[in-house]
């Protein structure tokens, strides 16, 4: 039996996927989720093969709920929006399915994904381009044990490369991130965030005084106190963005 | 256009009232200086005639004149030529009428004058002629502009009403699409409120100003539409004073400031939510108060300024030209919209 799971916040959608679904016998609904939140619990309760996942949905948006997954499941989007197809294609998703889809339409997502499926050749989705809608600029979501956060990114100090992860600190703590720093300087305001070091990316914001440390190397001091070191090129930069 | 030339008809009276009344003055002044009325007449006459005829077609020349310094000296130059042409012609034809040697001595002891007299005259219609060709072309100009801005403000209206989101049908359409096997009459019903609320949102001129009865109604469409989608989380309150139902505003106004309320309220939120309502008359203004829950630690701050309000705001001050009509603010943790719809009896 393939695992599926549905999540979109409208009841309808949510059941016409279900009747569609009823000539692939093979797979079974083991959850309806009507928001990311309960979608996050959901799999990692049932670790699904598959979710049919809506992209606008209450507080956290399926680009979102799927960066906080550690091993995401196969998935098809289903959403009216045409604007984040591209991209959800180039993330390898198996399919997009444009509402309102037709039953031809979906049969054709479900069965190329179980033939590709027995010849094993699916490739894991990759998320790393995904989350770079303009809406998605301005906040990161993370899942802090049990919780997810939705962290607004005027509130993010600096970010902190971290081995695999990235630090994303905050006057509440840090939160533990699997991203790089050269995604985050990709998708945050460069007019406010500034790579200032191969392991910092900080809010100007919190920017109090630039010290100088030796000859030709500086730190930066936080309003919190904090201190990160800043690169050669890290300082020419912060210098363009703050006009000296 | 609005001014239209003065037809040629008119034109011609005048010149002929004008020439006529300066062959009495001529005559009276020459009868005056001692000479017969029958001389001074036929003197005038002539004189007079042909003055009128060269200025009428000096004037008729000036039509498409254009102010340039190259043309003024022009202009100024034609006029000497046509007074000294005018002289000849006096010179030529009095004597044909009057064969006195008396009076061919005194026609010629008064050229100067005469030539003066032409001139200046001459120089009269040229200036009046000038001053009606730069009164039309302003006001050809203005109304230009006039047309030019109407044309864009429509355009620009237009545009913003437009901005019925493509996402709000595809999300409904889909709804009908999951309907119509399990509850065909439900489907139905759906697409007739679809077709009701497009119907709607098509015939409505934008400058139209409808009352707000009939505004509320066409909301309702789209509310009842909504709320088959989320009916398990939408619930709406919508209360108007008797007397706001008949005071007017522009259509199809309030739906977009609904939309965003609805978007705001369920996407931001993840329980049950209330969108609500309320219209009331204050100072003979119409106000309209519109509030939907939000959760201020994560909405973005740049939502509250979105689209929905921005052209909202912007078909406002195109209407009304007042840019303080719209107003929105926080209260905890609900969003207040509010509107002041001016009422022009």
């Amino acid at each position: 039996m393939i695992k599926t799971i549905l999540i979109d916040d409208e009841p309808l959608a949510r059941s016409l996927v279900r009747e569609y679904l009823q000539s692939h016998a093979q797979l079974e609904i083991v959850q309806e989720c009507g928001d990311g939140f309960e979608g996050v619990k959901a799999i990692a309760q049932h670790q699904p093969d598959l979710i049919f996942l809506d992209i606008q949905m209450p507080k956290i948006n399926g680009f979102e709920m799927l960066e906080l997954i550690e091993q995401p499941p196969a998935v098809i989007f289903t959403t009216a929006f045409d604007e984040y197809a591209i991209r959800a294609f180039e993330t390898h998703a198996i399919d997009y399915l444009l509402k309102p889809f037709s039953k031809e339409r979906f049969d054709k997502a479900i069965n190329s994904w179980l033939a590709k499926r027995d010849t094993k050749s699916t490739t894991p989705i990759k998320l790393e381009e995904i989350a770079t809608q303009p809406e998605e600029h301005s906040r990161i979501v993370v899942k802090k044990g049990v919780n997810i956060v939705i962290i607004p990114i005027q509130q993010i100090h600096f970010i902190e490369a971290y081995d695999d992860y990235v630090k994303i600190h905050t006057a509440d703590g840090f939160y533990l991130k699997k991203k790089t720093m050269s995604y985050y300087e990709k998708v945050i305001d460069s007019t406010k965030f500034v790579r200032i070091h191969r392991s910092y990316i900080l809010n100007i914001q919190e920017l109090t005084r630039i010290e100088p440390l030796a000859k030709d190397s500086y730190l930066a001091l936080l309003k919190n106190g904090t201190k990160i070191p800043l690169s050669q090129s890290g300082y020419g930069k912060l210098k363009d963005v703050l006009g000296i | 256009m609005k001014r239209s030339l003065p037809s040629t008809l008119k034109i011609s009276l005048t010149f002929v009232s004008w020439g006529s009344f300066w062959i009495l003055i001529h005559a009276r002044i020459i009868n005056k200086a001692g000479f017969s009325w029958s001389d001074s007449i036929v003197d005038a006459s002539v004189s007079q005639t042909i003055l009128t005829l060269a200025c009428f077609a000096l004037s008729k020349s000036m039509l498409s004149f254009s102010l340039t310094t190259r043309n003024v000296i022009n202009l100024i130059l034609r006029t000497i030529i046509v007074a000294m042409g005018c002289v000849y012609l006096n010179n030529f034809f009095i004597p044909e009428f009057l064969s006195s040697p008396d009076y061919n001595k005194f026609v010629s002891g008064t050229m100067l004058l005469r030539a003066s007299f032409y001139w200046l005259m001459i120089l009269f219609v040229v200036v009046i002629s000038l001053s009606w060709i730069f009164f039309r072309d302003q006001q050809e100009s203005i109304k230009r502009k006039e047309d030019a801005e109407k044309l864009s403000r429509d355009a620009e209206l237009a545009n913003l009403r437009q901005q019925l989101q493509p996402h709000f049908l595809f999300n409904s359409l889909n709804s009908i699409s999951a309907l119509v096997s399990s509850q065909p009459e439900r489907a139905r019903t759906m697409i007739q409120q679809l077709s009701d609320f497009l119907r709607g949102t098509l015939k409505k001129d934008d400058k139209q100003l409808v009352t707000l009865q009939d505004e509320l109604s066409h909301l309702q469409l789209y509310l009842d539409i909504e709320k088959v989608r989320f009916g398990h989380r939408l619930e709406t309150n919508i209360r108007a004073s008797d007397e706001s139902l008949q005071l007017t505003l522009p259509s199809l106004l309030l739906q977009p400031i609904v939309e965003n309320a609805i978007k705001f309220g369920l996407y931001d939120t993840l329980e049950k939510i209330e969108i609500s309502i309320t219209a009331i008359v204050e100072n003979k203004n119409l106000i309209v108060e519109i509030k939907n829950p939000f959760d201020p630690t994560t909405a973005s701050p740049k939502k509250g300024t979105g689209f929905g309000l921005q052209s909202v705001h912007r078909r406002l001050y195109l209407v009304y030209a007042q840019g303080d009509l719209l107003q929105a603010r926080q209260e905890e943790k609900t969003f207040i919209t509010t509107l002041k719809i001016p009422q022009y009896a």
